[in-house]
């Protein structure tokens, strides 16, 4: 949708590697999990970027590396053109007030010892960016408002809100700096459906009124779907497919994509008992040893299923680059196919 | 495999065929704690037939774990259980350990949760499974026992069987254990598999398999299940009938299809209203419930859904409304059926659609809450409005509007 203007955010061969150490008395490294290896990512100014994987694909590790709370090994993080990757934190200060997180877990995240206006006014504090008490307590109440608590609340702790009314406080500190992207990392899974939905909707609100963008990172792709314009899906610590929302669903192109929007189960029965479900088989192998050529050609039911000797060769032995199928839709797959699997 | 089965239910002569599998009455569980008496179970009812799926959904507190553990007798002895559960006729209340571990695992058998906690980390795996098998049945020989073990773990989906009996648990992946352990559950052949959000703690790939292999577990043994879990995409794929929890109670049950497409009990389609659905590209807004669930400590009287429901009136708060019957099988406790029959499933005609947590019920003490109501309805220059009903100006709305002094220094 914002294909013709300057990504804010622009990501480029983002690696994160962990060593991984022996454990002899030198503690030697032995080898490196490769949680992200190689990410390209592009986040356009007002748009929802959604990022999917399933657990230990490297997105929550993307969303720390980019705001270099755990520094990339390699790679390239742009915001706004100026370079992340290597600065530290003194020099990173100051792009905190642009580039903000939201975490998983509301009943972790937040300083139990904290009143909510501390909380959220600690950012400001920091940032040095009040006058005044008088302003700071405005400033305070203002955040507090927009995320829909209410301000006479402040002065209580976190343990006496619920977890959607504490995924909001985090929500309020984050934006207490005014950012311009917000990286959400699972900012509602922790919660039930039914609060969940509330939080979504406030999302989509702040949104549209402050004009933020978001890196939206999560496992569930029904959410992704109801909130996100493009859409990246993750394996192994590579993007594997993105696309604009809709394309992504309708006309997956890459198998695993297609097998993960089969394997969720839809809250309709008519629907959900006539649909033709692509099991695929085992488990994510360990990012440490990932497999060599394509990385999902271990579990997936093209290669297993309708592909020919000579056809799989080139899976075990090239890496497939991300290459266009349509407009804004890339996949990586040697023998990529659109099919509907919704 | 049937002869050994007669064989091994030593609790067989107690038993009757023609009663209801399992049939569960006016279950009540409370909990004593230092803030009073939790009552976490406030009368569940439910009949389970042969070879049927029940979907037991609700929230985290709704009870719908302590409800199956009460049936398995598996809750702590500080626990106060009333109420019957019969299985085929047979009174589980009130026995000891020791009859309640000869209907464990042969007559209903549990799946627990978290594969990574429900199985014994110091032993392997295909010793768990003789070990449910051996205690069933003392004759047999523990040759029969293992290559029992291996057709299990075959039956769910484990390559080189053979081979992987002799692992320990944590040389399996999370997928892999629940695989294991719904091998220990139909070891037996049990009539009765109770599955406690079995595939919560797995990815939506992993998930699909489990779900496989439950399916497969269901015909190999021709039991009947209970499914409890809290995501209703599950649900609306194996369950034949759908149990709604809500405060320790059940609020509505009926046929899956009537739970999904006619629901007549606010919860359930406030519910259905707050999932984002992966198969619509409409952008269509959620509907959350407002608040939260309530404690199940000192509840008050009427209605538990009460101060979290649009259609609620007065009369809500007087008597917690029964379960009444709206349809063949279908039953729903709530005043206001009719209204919520009008809305044919769809949320939005009865929940609103704001993302403001003080609309939707923040836990303030009744007093003030009314006091905030009167407020934002009539205040002006109250944002409330604004924040329901979302001015688009990307790019250059500023949060801090009401106090512009420090903006000035951004770029």
């Amino acid at each position: 949708m914002t294909a013709t203007r300057e990504p804010i955010l622009t990501v480029r061969g983002l690696e994160k590697h962990f060593p991984i150490k022996g454990g002899g008395l030198l503690k030697r490294v032995v080898g490196a999990v490769r949680a992200v290896d190689g990410l390209d990512l592009d986040l356009y100014p007002g748009e929802v970027l959604g990022l999917v994987g399933e657990s230990g694909c490297g997105k929550s590790t993307t969303g720390r590396a980019i705001l270099n709370l755990q520094p990339a090994t390699g790679g390239s993080v742009k915001f706004e053109g100026r370079e992340l990757v290597g600065l530290d934190r003194r020099s990173m200060r100051p792009l905190r007030r642009d580039i903000q997180i939201v975490f998983q877990d509301p009943y972790a995240s937040l300083n139990p010892r904290l009143p909510v206006f501390d909380i959220v006014a600690e950012p400001l504090i920091i940032h040095g960016l009040t006058k005044d008490e008088a302003e700071l307590r405005e400033r305070v109440r203002t955040l507090v408002e927009t995320v829909g608590l209410n301000p006479e609340h402040t002065n209580r702790y976190p343990a006496e809100f619920s977890g959607g009314q504490r995924q909001r406080i985090g929500i309020a500190r984050a934006l207490a700096l005014e950012p311009k992207v917000l990286v959400l990392d699972e900012p509602v899974s922790a919660l039930d459906v039914s609060i969940q939905a509330g939080v979504i909707n406030l999302l989509e609100d702040l949104k549209e009124r402050l004009g933020l963008s978001y890196l939206f990172i999560a496992h569930d792709l029904s959410v992704v779907r109801h909130i996100s314009d493009r859409v990246a899906v993750m394996y192994l610590g590579k993007i594997i497919e993105v696309a604009p929302r809709d394309e992504l669903f309708d006309r997956p192109t890459h198998p695993y994509t297609q097998a993960l929007l089969s394997a969720i189960p839809l809250p309709d029965p008519r629907r959900e008992r006539t649909r033709q479900r692509i099991i695929i088989t085992g488990d994510v192998p360990s990012p440490a040893n990932p497999p060599s050529g394509c990385r999902f050609r271990t579990r997936c039911q093209k290669f297993a299923g309708e592909l020919s000797e000579t056809q799989r060769e080139k899976c075990l032995t090239v890496e497939p680059p991300l290459e266009s199928r349509g407009p804004a839709h890339q996949s990586a797959c040697h023998y990529a196919e659109a099919t509907k699997v919704l | 495999m049937s002869e050994t089965l007669q064989k091994g239910r030593t609790s067989a002569r107690d038993t009757d065929t023609s009663a209801p599998l399992l049939s569960v009455e006016d279950l009540n569980v409370r909990f004593p704690t230092e803030d009073g008496l939790v009552h976490a179970v406030r009368g569940v009812d439910y009949t389970l037939r042969s070879g049927e799926v029940l979907g037991i959904v609700g929230e985290s507190g709704s009870g719908k774990s302590v409800t199956s553990l009460a049936v398995m007798g598996l809750l702590p002895a500080s626990a106060r259980v009333s109420g019957s559960v019969k299985y085929r006729g047979q009174e589980l209340l009130g026995q000891s350990d020791r009859a309640m571990s000869r209907v464990r695992g042969k007559g209903v058998s549990m799946i627990f949760q978290d594969p990574m906690t429900s199985l014994d980390p110091v032993y392997r795996v295909g010793y768990q499974i003789e070990e449910t098998l051996r205690v069933h049945d003392s004759k047999l020989s523990s040759k029969a026992a293992q290559a029992r073990a291996v057709d299990l773990l075959t039956m769910v989906g484990i390559p080189n069987a053979a081979e992987r009996v002799r692992s320990y648990p944590h040389e399996f992946s999370g997928g892999m254990r629940q695989r294991v352990v719904i091998a220990i559950a139909m070891a037996n052949q049990p009539d009765v598999i109770i599955a406690d959000e079995p595939t919560t703690a797995l990815d939506v790939t992993v998930q699909a398999q489990i779900l496989e292999v439950l399916q497969t577990a269901l015909s190999e043994t021709g039991a009947a299940m209970v499914l409890i879990t809290h995501d209703l995409g599950v649900v609306a794929g194996i369950a034949d009938r759908v149990l709604v929890m809500y405060a320790g109670r059940p609020v509505e049950i009926g046929g899956v299809e009537d739970i999904y497409y006619e629901p007549r009990m606010p919860y359930t389609l406030g519910l259905l209203g707050s999932l984002p659905r992966l198969d619509s590209s409409t952008k269509q807004r959620l509907t959350p419930i407002k608040g939260s669930p309530p404690s199940v400590v000192n509840m008050p009287p009427g209605c538990p859904f009460a101060p979290r429901c649009p259609l609620h009136v007065a009369e809500c708060d007087v008597t917690e409304p029964e379960l009444v019957e709206v349809g063949g099988g279908h039953t729903a406790a709530c005043i206001r059926i009719d209204e919520v029959r009008k809305a044919h499933g769809e949320a939005a005609a009865v929940f609103t659609e704001t993302a403001d947590d003080r609309l939707l019920g923040s836990e303030q003490p009744a007093d003030r809450a009314a006091a905030a109501g009167t407020e934002d309805a009539g205040a002006p220059g109250d944002p409330v409005g604004e924040r329901t009903d979302p001015t688009p100006q990307a790019g250059t709305g500023s949060l801090l509007d009401p106090t512009p002094s420090t903006d000035g220094d951004r770029r």
